[in-house]
């Protein structure tokens, strides 16, 4: 459908750009990861031990980086109320945007955490399950990280109320991400924590839209 | 150029030739801003909203669009699902959606597949507002005259029945104000209708509705 490759192409362009786009979150994420070591010190055991938990997190915080923008920008310059006006519904533009998100920064971060861990002095043969990993958790993140973007439109220092809303709700993929990791590094069944990773992102896909299009809806009115 | 045969869209869309509003009431922020209002308009007509700043007439005319809600009242369209309406109207207002970032080309292309346009549409828009020189400019380079224009030619772009203007003609010259009003009659003179709030009158013949503060 025209309208939504449209919009699709729309969508991720604006996320490229938006608050600097793949690449700050990228320095983002790198910077966070290499502040862990400086703050608790260099021995290699004890940083192996966390590196894994120290990326998954640094993930989780790079991914708050261009919410507060998501809605807003459209919100501002009335592109939202026109992006209404159409036979598409709401909640279908709501979950491109999300898409749009995740290809901008998601995928790329995704990219970046087998390298940030093995920096860190994770072993290299948890990289595969750590890509898949990052790759599940930023469709969660995004598609979560939407809804605190949507319902904190028009309030004064959003990026802030987007953060305090959004945080509580990365807590679930970031305790069974990190716990799968865990398991598979210390040889401990591990399925479970990825399994329970993408039902919190499926779940995030199917219900996630239709809250940011209640949210923009209310915030719009 | 533009003509009211591209008003036809593709089968199984039902157009809107009806614009009924029934005794709307607006309430924003804890204030009425009015009441009573009513309006009938039929293809072809077009209705001058007029009235003191803060009167409402933005409010009404996003009520319309599906944006605000009615604290009292009714709009309808001709039998016409609501839902289904508010992909056969456009909106045209002070924020007009463009990214100044981005070319007038690229938000033109978007606009216009997003309104359900065709590309022969756009080539035909941006021509009847001449902005061809200018498509490949950032939206911020725009003047604001310029920038109205290219927030017109959406419209132009994808045909729709119902225009929902707020101060359509404000940034625009003299020249343009002209321009405009011929692209109004033609959109009249297809069955299209415009609902219009304005300070300054309309160039083509109109009925008019008072808000009062």
């Amino acid at each position: 459908m025209s309208r939504l490759g449209a919009l699709v192409a729309r969508e991720t362009t604006l996320a490229w750009g938006r608050g600097g786009g793949p690449l700050v979150a990228l320095g983002f994420y790198a910077g966070v990861a290499t502040f862990l070591p400086l703050a608790i010190g260099p021995q290699h055991d004890r940083l192996a031990a966390i590196a894994t938990g120290a990326a998954w997190v640094a993930l989780a915080l790079a991914s708050l980086l261009s919410l507060e923008r998501m809605f807003e920008r459209d919100y501002e310059d009335g592109a939202l109320d026109l992006l209404l006006l159409s036979p598409v519904p709401l909640e279908l533009t709501c979950l491109v945007k999300c898409v749009g998100q995740w290809l901008a920064t998601g995928a790329p971060l995704a990219l970046a955490s087998p390298v940030a861990a093995i920096a860190l002095g994770a072993s290299p043969a948890l990289a595969p399950l750590i890509f898949a990993c990052a790759l599940l958790g930023g469709v969660a993140f995004a598609f979560v990280g939407g809804i605190g973007a949507a319902l904190s439109l028009g309030a004064r220092r959003g990026g802030l109320l987007t953060a305090v809303i959004v945080l509580p709700l990365f807590v679930p993929p970031v305790i069974f991400g990190g716990g799968a990791l865990a398991n598979f590094a210390g040889g401990l069944p591990w399925t479970g924590g990825v399994a329970f990773l993408g039902a919190y992102a499926a779940a995030a896909v199917a219900f996630g839209p239709l809250a940011m299009a209640a949210a923009c809806r209310n915030a719009l009115s | 150029m533009h003509g009211p045969k591209n008003l036809r869209k593709s089968s199984g869309d039902r157009l809107i030739s009806r614009l009924s509003i029934d005794a709307a009431a607006i309430r924003r922020g804890g204030r009425l801003l009015f009441r009573g209002v009513s309006l009938q308009l039929a293809a072809g007509e077009a209705c001058a909203l007029t009235g003191p700043n803060g009167s409402g007439k933005t409010s009404l005319l996003r009520a319309v669009a599906g944006l605000v809600r009615l604290e009292a009242g009714d709009i309808g369209f001709g039998g016409v699902d609501p839902a289904d309406a508010r992909g056969e109207l456009h909106l045209v207002g002070h924020a007009d959606g463009l990214k100044a970032a981005r070319t007038a080309r690229e938000e033109l292309a978007f606009w216009t597949r997003w309104g359900g346009g065709t590309e022969a549409g756009q080539r035909d828009a941006a021509e009847a507002l001449e902005l061809v020189p200018l498509l490949d400019l950032e939206v911020r380079r725009l003047s604001a005259g310029q920038r109205r224009r290219l927030a017109l030619a959406r419209m132009l772009a994808a045909p729709r029945p119902l225009w929902l203007l707020d101060e359509p003609l404000s940034p625009l010259d003299a020249r343009w104000r002209e321009g405009f009003g011929a692209i109004m009659r033609r959109h009249l003179d297809g069955g299209g209708m415009i609902l219009a709030a304005v300070h300054d009158p309309l160039p083509v013949a109109t009925r008019s509705l008072e808000l009062s503060a």
